[in-house]
């Protein structure tokens, strides 16, 4: 029913110094150049304020795509504007483009597109009154779609996120009873579950302590080849460690984006030196 | 030694423990007020329940005249009008929660909470006004012909169309806990993190479903906590019901009729009531409201708190 | 894709059903206004608010024994429950997570539940029966039981919301704890504590239960506490019970008058709150 990769690319407006992806440390998969989604002129505001003012960015497809900035300039925004949770917000609004494949998401009903584009939060959300199974169905369910082989894809699901031997003798315990970091992957594989072709993650570390970091990082590099991922982080080392693209957000404006290497070893604009070195941010 | 060195530090700290003393007096005379009117109730009660025993509470006859005291009469009026009354606000008052918390849009939120505050506000005596002289008269010409003509061969819906009785105290004690039940609710809602919704629609829920499917559920307990509450307001409302349900101590399965709860029998008997077998047993009636709704709060706030407590430490709810 | 459409009608259907029960919750609220208004503007005068009822057949007549009931019964009666509902409030508010906070904070909440024709069989056993008669001191005396839980609870919660630094900034001047407790922490939540005094007021002069058999009402100017009194709900109760078109119109008439001043304290209330609210955030 659901075509899970449209091969299409959507129409792409590359920007600035992005060129054709340099060769990335890793994971080397399959580089492509091919954009799964993109904006064209995004801007987003909360009540009066304009938050973004005009973003024009292409996430390549089936590459981990980073986006970096201080505090405020606006790149939570952005993320919540690719699955449209970002007009959920009492006073928030959104205008121009979206493309998912060749789709206006703006112009398609939300339910829709979020379907289509997972997303995970900044803290670990998993539902305190559901159990650890039903909280990776919940996507499933709440789309009224309880599949035939539940149990198939609860498993692969917690396999995906490397959760399964963890919990697979106490999948009935409450998904609260997990630790922080437990919890985050669960998360992970509930939005995954309901077979997303974009995941989107919003500083899905920042809760964390290092160890469960880690390993949350270590499991965006093995999803990396088989999902368009979007990772909104504030930490540069965690951008330089898991993203093939990085994007750099200042004041609700794209300043510039680019191969991760290629931007952290020789940023174009000076202000991405500056706060790469660290002069504000 | 350490006087010496600050010489006020002692008349400081007997201020303190005066004043502390006051507060905590004053704080403490609230349970003895709730102790005292336990007390003072059953005392009087007491005479009456030795003479008639289990049968107080049993007995189907009350005949002040005859000194055969049994309110079996009155608490079935209060239960079934209580009960009647939640079953019809309870769906409403959800849907106003539900509509407060989730849905107005942000100008209508203001008004219409305003509006249901009001609502809570008139005085029983009001409503008591009311129901007399609008929702009488519009029962007995209008809807209760109507539920006659098509469901008429259910027995709740049986016997002469006169307005005052079970349903119309029902509906007047439904307007009256609405208030309540909605205003509960909707904090309940509001307690649920707002990091839960978003995780539900982020899976592709409608707004709907995420109402339903994520933070219903874990409102339910602070919900069933709102409605014993609006349970306990009904059981105790005394002026509007004693106004609209026609005062007679019978048991009847119909609705249409006339029927009395205990509040409303206080009302009317315990001003005029000289005997001390007549007092007691209305002691006794009073003693029961009172423990009933006890119980019935102590659970109620059990409840709400529950999810109040369990809301903050649920996950993403520290924000 | 229908099961899609299926989803999205029952979405429709279900915000719609919950707009449809906030109109229909509203529906009581304007008949009993619109009544209120209609019927009792007519019988609105002078004469209402300053003269005693006329016996039937009789015209005009008023309810002015019954006003300055309810403002006498509730005078003494905030008399009675201010000092005490704030000392306990104080006591809730300073008392931290004890044991003896929790109790009195739940035995308040029971009492604020607590039906309020029970309150009036109390005071009957406790007052009346012992004096050997109905009294105004009796009615402010239920009136009081039922205002001090209220009066106890908005207050702890509203010094609860006096900043922590401000307390602190008072102790740091040197100043004792009881006073800084007054004069800093009481003083900045004086507009909402004063709120909370003011719904409590406004419920207590709504309330005819308590009174029935504790007050009992009077057909004629009472100043006096130990004798019955009128009160403005219980008039209302036996106009409205009367047989006579007239005393409906009265009761009306009344009622009005009634709503009016709890309808204005509680939106004075809210306004005051808000204001209070606003100034606290800083």
């Amino acid at each position: 029913m659901m075509e899970l990769e449209p091969a299409i690319a959507g129409p792409v407006r590359p920007i600035g110094s992005r060129s054709t992806p340099a060769p990335l440390p890793f994971p080397p998969e399959r580089p492509r150049s091919s954009a799964k989604m993109s904006t064209d002129d995004l801007r987003a505001w909360f009540g009066t304020q304009e938050v973004l003012k005009g973003v024009t960015l292409a996430l390549a497809e089936r590459q981990v795509t980073a986006i970096i900035g201080p505090s405020g300039c606006g790149k939570s925004t952005f993320l919540r504007c690719l699955n449209r949770m970002h007009e959920t917000v009492p006073g928030a609004r959104a205008q121009g483009r979206v493309w998912l494949g060749e789709q206006d998401i703006y112009t398609v009903d939300p339910v829709v597109t979020r379907r289509r584009v997972g997303m995970v939060f900044q803290k670990p959300t998993p539902f305190p009154f559901l159990s650890i199974r039903d909280n990776v169905l919940a996507g499933l369910t709440l789309n009224r779609e309880r599949p035939k082989h539940a149990h198939a894809v609860v498993e692969q699901a917690l396999q995906q996120v490397g959760l399964w031997d963890e919990v697979k003798d106490r999948l009935d315990r409450p998904g609260t009873s997990l630790s922080g970091g437990q919890q985050q992957r669960l998360c992970i594989a509930r939005a995954l579950a309901v077979a997303p072709e974009v995941l989107l993650m919003d500083e899905p570390c920042s809760a964390l302590d290092p160890i469960a970091t880690a390993r949350i990082e270590e499991l965006i590099h093995e999803l990396a080849g088989r999902y368009t991922m979007v990772i909104v982080t504030h930490n540069m080392q965690q951008a330089a460690r898991v993203a093939h693209v990085t994007a750099f957000f200042y004041m609700g404006q794209l300043v510039e984006s680019g191969a991760t290497e290629q931007l952290f070893t020789n940023p174009k604009d000076p202000r991405t030196e500056d706060y790469l070195t660290g002069r504000f941010g | 030694m350490a006087a010496s060195l600050n010489p006020t530090a002692s008349t400081h700290s007997v201020a303190d423990r005066w004043f502390r003393g006051l507060t905590v007096a004053a704080a403490a005379f609230l349970v003895l007020l709730l102790l005292a009117i336990l007390l003072q109730l059953g005392r009087a009660a007491l005479g009456a329940l030795q003479v008639f025993g289990p049968v107080l509470l049993t007995g189907r006859t009350w005949d002040p005249a005859g000194a055969t005291f049994g309110i079996l009469p009155f608490v079935y009026g209060t239960v079934l009008t209580s009960l009647l009354a939640l079953l019809i606000a309870a769906p409403v008052a959800l849907g106003v929660a539900v509509y407060l918390a989730e849905l107005a849009p942000e100008g209508a939120k203001a008004p219409v909470t305003v509006a249901v505050e009001l609502l809570a506000a008139v005085p029983s005596i009001v409503y008591g006004l009311w129901g007399v002289f609008v929702l009488v008269p519009w029962l007995r010409d209008t809807v209760q012909p109507q539920l006659q003509t098509w469901l008429g061969f259910l027995p709740v819906f049986s016997g002469a169309s006169i307005g005052f009785g079970v349903l119309a105290a029902s509906l007047v004690l439904a307007v009256m806990i609405l208030p309540t039940l909605a205003a509960i609710s909707r904090d309940v809602l509001l307690a649920i993190p707002r990091a839960q919704r978003e995780a539900a629609l982020a899976l592709g829920a409608t707004r709907f479903e995420m109402i339903r499917d994520a933070v219903l559920p874990q409102a339910l307990p602070g919900i069933v906590g709102a409605m014993m509450l609006g349970l306990g307001r009904a059981l105790g409302e005394t002026m509007a019901v004693t106004m609209v349900i026609g005062n007679r101590a019978d048991i009847s399965l119909s609705w249409f009729a006339p029927a009395q709860t205990m509040a409303s029998l206080l009302a009317n008997e315990y001003a005029e009531a000289t005997e001390e077998l007549h007092l007691g047993a209305l002691a006794f009636v009073g003693l029961s409201l009172f423990a009933v709704t006890l119980l019935l709060n102590l659970g109620a706030r059990g409840l709400v708190r529950r999810v109040a407590g369990s809301a903050a430490r649920s996950p993403g709810g520290a924000r | 894709m229908s099961l899609f459409r299926h989803r999205r009608l029952v979405d429709r259907l279900g915000r719609g059903l919950c707009g449809l029960a906030t109109l229909l919750a509203l529906v009581p609220l304007v008949s009993v206004l619109v009544w209120l208004v209609s019927h009792g503007a007519r019988g609105l005068s002078f004469a209402l608010f300053t003269e005693l009822p006329k016996p039937f057949g009789e015209v005009g007549g008023g309810v002015g024994q019954a006003l300055l009931g309810t403002g006498i019964m509730v005078g003494v009666a905030l008399l009675l429950s201010m000092p005490l509902g704030i000392l306990a409030g104080i006591a809730l508010a300073e008392g931290g997570k004890s044991r003896f906070v929790q109790i009195v904070r739940f035995v308040a909440d029971v009492l604020a539940g607590a039906p309020s024709i029970a309150v009036g069989v109390f005071v009957y056993t406790a007052v009346v029966m012992p004096m050997h008669g109905f009294s105004a001191f009796a009615g402010a005396l239920a009136l009081a039981v039922l205002m001090l839980p209220t009066i106890t609870r908005s207050t702890e919660e509203l010094l609860r919301l006096v900043p922590i630094h401000l307390r602190e900034a008072g102790l740091a001047l040197g100043l004792p704890a009881w006073r800084v407790t007054l004069s800093v922490t009481l003083k900045s939540a004086l507009p909402g504590v004063a709120t909370g005094i003011m719904l409590a007021v406004a419920r207590a002069a709504g309330e005819t239960a308590p009174l029935l058999f504790t007050a009992f009402g009077s057909q004629y100017w009472a100043w006096n506490l130990s004798e019955p009194m009128a009160a403005l709900p219980l008039q209302i109760f036996t106009l409205a019970s009367s047989p006579f078109e007239a005393w409906h119109q009265q009761a009306w008439a009344a009622a009005l008058v009634l709503v009016t001043l709890v309808l204005l304290a509680n939106l004075g209330a809210r306004f005051v709150t808000r204001r209070a609210r606003g100034g606290m955030a800083l």
